[in-house]
């Protein structure tokens, strides 16, 4: 195993320094934001003064709050189809595709993927804007219906669209790199025997790549569900119908003040991430 | 050339063409809003311009601005690759009991952190290590909220790291320190490089902690400059934002571009769980 | 792993106590005769950005001014500047935790809405307490309504820095060519809306635009309901109790119904990000009618040479009316007209080290010199009477505030519940303009406002 030879002693000197930051600075922070959760804490205002501890109550007022029930959908929603199925459909297709691909073509594509992914969030939010705007839109000039207000007829699938734009690089580069380790032979066998680009992806891939699949549903999934990115090109309207749950989150502590009951909603998001990741890590042992 | 090759063919060029235009129109506005001379939110040919240019410069705070983001960025992204790649080495060399499950708990509080609940717990502890207003405290807590998903991404590239290589080093002689610095850095560079990258993007685009720990617009980075970027009732300020958006894109594209040319980006012999 | 956890232990124990006080408020005449004194004033102002003016006045002329001054009484002082200049909630939260942990500026500019939620949480405290002795012959410049912006619970907390106030502005070449006069005043809510008809026969014009939905924020609420339900009859804050679906917010909803279930206003620009903005674009475009908004609209907006969307014939061009209530007489105080008022003002923070220096420079920033200096030369409203008997006389617009409107408005409650209240009455138009009636709208209302404020606080 220890084929470094460097000893639990050595390897725990390596671990530490990475310890030592994010217990201070991640799950101090993490776990005092947990407390807060129980609290009727404020930033301002008479709660503000004397917080009390209320326990579960915040977390109880939230499962009964129809704006985080809304809002634990829509992130459901927002997770699945442009994480779980557009970027890794996405991403997939275009590792596939592109492996015959000239080196021009390949190098442009994911030179441009690639740059959706590391433009900053808020210069990607005008851009979006520039795109989906009314009268002046790009979409709307292409399609020839300027009047449209894409952003509020049609947020959420506006929404899921660009995060697909915006995260598909990341799937795209580990297949790319996932690809390249299915042994060529076996493709060239399936070529052979005459089977469909679907058939050898599912029979020869596929078990070839399902760790991989896993890792990226997982990374990508809560990559997305705490995206903040959508406040920025909807704050969460129009009434309501694109806020996601780290938008809603924002909302209730910066606008609303209430820290207390965004940090449970946290505590909340939290448990889901939780669940994400078992599921994951289940379907990992599955394959072992 | 069967006809169904033709069809198969041209399908292929359809989609592939499909997909640039999808991934490269929105960032048209980036080309054209900048010299526009009534830049707005949407697409046009630009009646061409430098005034928004002189106009971005004239502004007191656009190069500071920048020059903060460089030197904040540098120090948290540093801080996390080095760290990232020691800790994830050993963690996938050395066997430590529940080394996984800490992995997911940390990756998870992550999310928590990152969140804007936990700016008041960030906040009063950074007072109490005297750490407000200063640009390295901020860079640490990016570079904390960052580090468990650097180390899970970089484990899974050090395991792909035949460990046939350090024993052969070994047998040579070579130092647990040789090794890593020696072996496993070279193989694992496109891993970290990729890393380096993917953390400097994300501390890039940080606004609420340096807004919050930082006091002064003259030492906040781009990322919370772009936001001030308003009048008082709050209406976008459209000529200098295009510019400056441009301005602000500049560096991580050009750091990829550097990375990608040096090292190769991409996640070579890939995260392999 | 041992090591680490001890350090993160001694980490936190140290943190904790370090949580525990330390505030050094008390006496009033602390440091009153230091020879070497630093203060800090904090804004949400920007040179280059948001606010940008009053960033260059601090900077250029104030900061040199006042240290010069204190020179000349052997006070060696240095000025510190915190410029800030992003969205009101950021800056707010900003201010909020400076003054939670004892920290901050000397002298804090806030808008005057958040002044109540700091007070009840004891974060800022009623100006005599934190200076000790408050006269001042300013006092006498600034109008008893103006003053008002800077009490809470009959307590001077601070000075204000000026004000505002709404009135409906409308496009006069639209209303010649709808047949509509261009001295317009309208007498009661029918005849906004019957104008409103006539400009709707005028292709590609939205007839009215009264701020409404979440998208707009406190911008709904101020230039949208609040102007609304004044006219009424009874504030939104009444002898201690929050209005709930009373038959006056029916109204008040039923108004946004008839305008934008009635084709009168564009009820997808409500719900859009920008849409406060893009409102602003469509009025200079000449294709809004009538839109109510603060004299922030005259001096920033429309404003031929600077403004955000510039009008160039903006004095011919632009008129402006008094907003009427529901009917003659039907506004708070039995009034015929209303109008609904805010502005920012500017706090000691009761743990400032120099109380006494910190009082001396806020009167510096209120006398007349630096009042009028703060301008620049352009008019606007100030705190101080004599300033704007100067200043003002140049502009009908802003002459017609402070003249017609100033004697009319009313202020929001600065309580710490208000933000609530604010964003349950967005959500309500909201839903009107969503399509739901003003029943519904107004039943939702009420119990968010309830789930806000608890039962009994709700009249």
């Amino acid at each position: 195993m220890d084929s470094a030879g460097l000893g639990v002693r050595r390897g725990l000197a390596f671990v530490a320094p990475a310890l030592v930051l994010i217990g201070i600075f991640l799950v101090f922070p993490a776990l005092w934001t947990l407390y807060i959760g129980i609290t009727n804490y404020q930033l301002t205002g008479p709660a503000a003064a004397n917080p009390q501890v209320v326990g579960l109550e915040n977390v109880l007022n939230a499962v009964r709050d129809p704006l985080f029930t809304n809002s634990v959908w829509l992130t459901a929603l927002f997770v699945l189809f442009s994480a779980v199925i557009g970027q890794n459909a996405l991403g997939f297709g275009l590792a596939w595709l592109l492996r015959p691909a000239n080196r021009w073509l390949r190098r442009t594509i994911e030179g441009l993927v690639l740059l959706s992914w590391i433009l900053p969030g808020t210069v990607v939010a005008f851009l979006w804007f520039a795109v989906l705007s009314r009268d002046t839109g790009t979409l709307g000039v292409l399609l020839g219906s300027p009047e449209t207000s894409w952003l509020v007829e049609y947020p959420m699938t506006s929404l899921i669209i660009f995060n697909v734009w915006r995260g598909t690089a990341f799937s795209m580069l580990l297949y790319t790199s996932a690809l390249a380790a299915v042994p060529p032979s076996q493709l060239e066998t399936a070529r052979l025997v005459g089977a469909s680009g679907w058939q050898t992806v599912r029979d020869v891939v596929f078990p070839h790549i399902r760790g991989h699949v896993l890792t990226n549903t997982l990374l990508i999934s809560l990559w997305t569900a705490n995206d903040f990115t959508p406040f920025l090109l909807t704050s969460g309207g129009p009434n309501h119908r694109s806020e996601v749950l780290p938008v809603l989150i924002y909302r209730q502590a910066l606008e609303g003040g209430e820290l207390g009951y965004a940090s449970a909603m946290s505590l909340l998001l939290l448990v889901g991430n939780l669940v994400i990741a078992l599921v994951y890590l289940r379907l990992l042992r599955r394959r072992a | 050339m069967s006809p169904l090759w033709m069809v198969r063919r041209i399908g292929f060029y359809v989609l592939i063409t499909m997909v640039l235009a999808f991934f490269a129109v929105p960032m048209l506005w980036l080309a054209s809003a900048p010299f526009d001379s009534k830049p707005g939110l949407g697409l046009r040919w630009p009646d061409w311009t430098l005034r928004n240019v002189t106009a971005t410069f004239d502004h007191p705070f656009t190069l500071s601005s920048l020059v903060n983001s460089l030197i904040l960025c540098s120090v948290a992204t540093v801080v996390t690759t080095v760290l990232a790649a020691l800790a994830a080495y050993a963690l996938s060399r050395v066997r430590m009991p529940g080394r996984d499950l800490l992995l997911y708990l940390l990756l998870l509080l992550s999310s928590v952190v990152t969140g804007t609940a936990a700016m008041v717990p960030i906040f009063v502890m950074m007072l109490q290590l005297g750490l407000i207003n200063s640009q390295f405290g901020t860079a640490l807590v990016i570079a904390g909220g960052m580090l468990p998903a650097a180390i899970f991404i970089l484990k899974d590239f050090m395991d792909a790291v035949p460990r046939s290589y350090e024993e052969s080093a070994r047998v040579f002689g070579a130092s647990p320190r040789q090794v890593l610095s020696h072996v496993v850095l070279p193989v694992a560079r496109p891993g970290v490089a990729t890393i380096f990258v993917w953390a400097f993007v994300n501390a890039w685009g940080n606004f609420l902690l340096p807004f919050l720990l930082l006091r002064d617009v003259g030492q906040q980075p781009a990322a919370v400059l772009l936001r001030t970027l308003y009048d008082e009732g709050g209406s976008a300020n459209l000529r200098v934002i295009p510019v400056f958006s441009l301005l602000y894109s500049i560096p991580v594209v050009v750091l990829y571009l550097f990375v990608s040319k040096r090292y190769g980006f991409r996640f070579h012999g890939g995260i392999k769980s | 792993m041992r090591r680490t956890t001890g350090f993160g232990l001694l980490a936190v124990c140290g943190l904790l106590a370090g949580c525990l006080g330390q505030s050094q408020e008390g006496d009033q005449a602390r440091n009153a005769d230091a020879k070497e004194i630093t203060l800090t004033i904090v804004a949400n102002a920007a040179e280059g950005g948001k606010n940008a003016r009053g960033a260059n006045w601090l900077r250029n002329w104030v900061i040199p001014k006042f240290t010069e001054q204190q020179k000349a009484k052997g006070v060696t002082a240095t000025i510190r500047f915190e410029q800030n200049g992003t969205g009101d909630e950021d800056y707010k939260t900003k201010v909020a935790l400076d003054l939670k942990t004892g920290g901050g500026g000397d002298i804090i500019e806030i808008d005057g809405i958040w002044l109540g939620e700091f007070a009840q949480a004891g974060q800022i405290k009623p100006l005599d307490e934190v200076v000790g002795d408050t006269g001042w012959d300013g006092w006498n410049q600034i109008p008893k309504a103006v003053q008002g912006l800077g009490e809470f619970d009959g307590k001077r907390y601070g000075v204000p820095m000026g004000t505002d106030g709404r009135v409906l502005f409308f496009n006069k070449k639209l209303f010649a060519q709808a047949g509509l006069p261009s001295d317009w005043q309208p007498k009661s809510w029918q005849d906004v809306l019957d104008a409103g008809a006539r400009l709707k026969t005028l292709p590609g014009v939205y007839p009215i635009q009264l701020n409404a939905g979440t998208a707009m924020g406190e911008a709904t609420t101020m230039q949208g309901v609040l102007p609304a339900l004044a006219g009424t009859g009874k504030p939104i804050y009444d002898n201690g109790k929050w209005q709930g679906d009373s038959p006056g917010l029916k109204d008040v909803l039923g108004l946004y119904q008839k305008i934008y279930g009635g084709g009168l206003g564009d009820p997808v620009l409500q719900q859009e990000a920008g849409g406060r903005q893009r409102s602003f674009q469509l009025f200079s475009e000449n294709k809004i009618g009538i839109l109510l908004e603060s004299d922030y609209f005259w001096r920033s907006v429309v404003e031929p040479k600077n403004g955000v969307a510039k009008m160039a014939d903006r004095d011919t061009a632009v008129g402006w009316a008094l907003v009427p209530a529901r009917q003659p007489g039907a506004g708070v105080g039995g009034q015929d007209f209303v109008s609904m008022s805010g502005g920012g003002v500017r706090v000691i923070n009761p743990n400032t080290k120099y109380p006494k220096q910190a009082w001396e420079f806020m009167k510096f920033l209120n006398s007349k010199e630096a009042v009028k200096e703060s301008l620049a030369g352009t008019a606007q409203t100030t705190q101080r009477q004599d300033v704007n008997d100067e200043v003002l006389k140049g502009d009908p617009m802003l002459t017609f505030i402070s003249e017609k409107v100033l004697p009319i408005t009313r202020y929001r409650p600065g309580l710490a519940n208000y933000p609530k209240v604010s964003a349950a009455l967005q959500q309500a138009t909201a839903d009107v303009v969503a399509g739901r009636s003003p029943d519904e709208a107004a039943r939702a209302y009420r119990e968010a406002l309830v789930k806000a404020v608890g039962e009994e606080n709700v009249g």
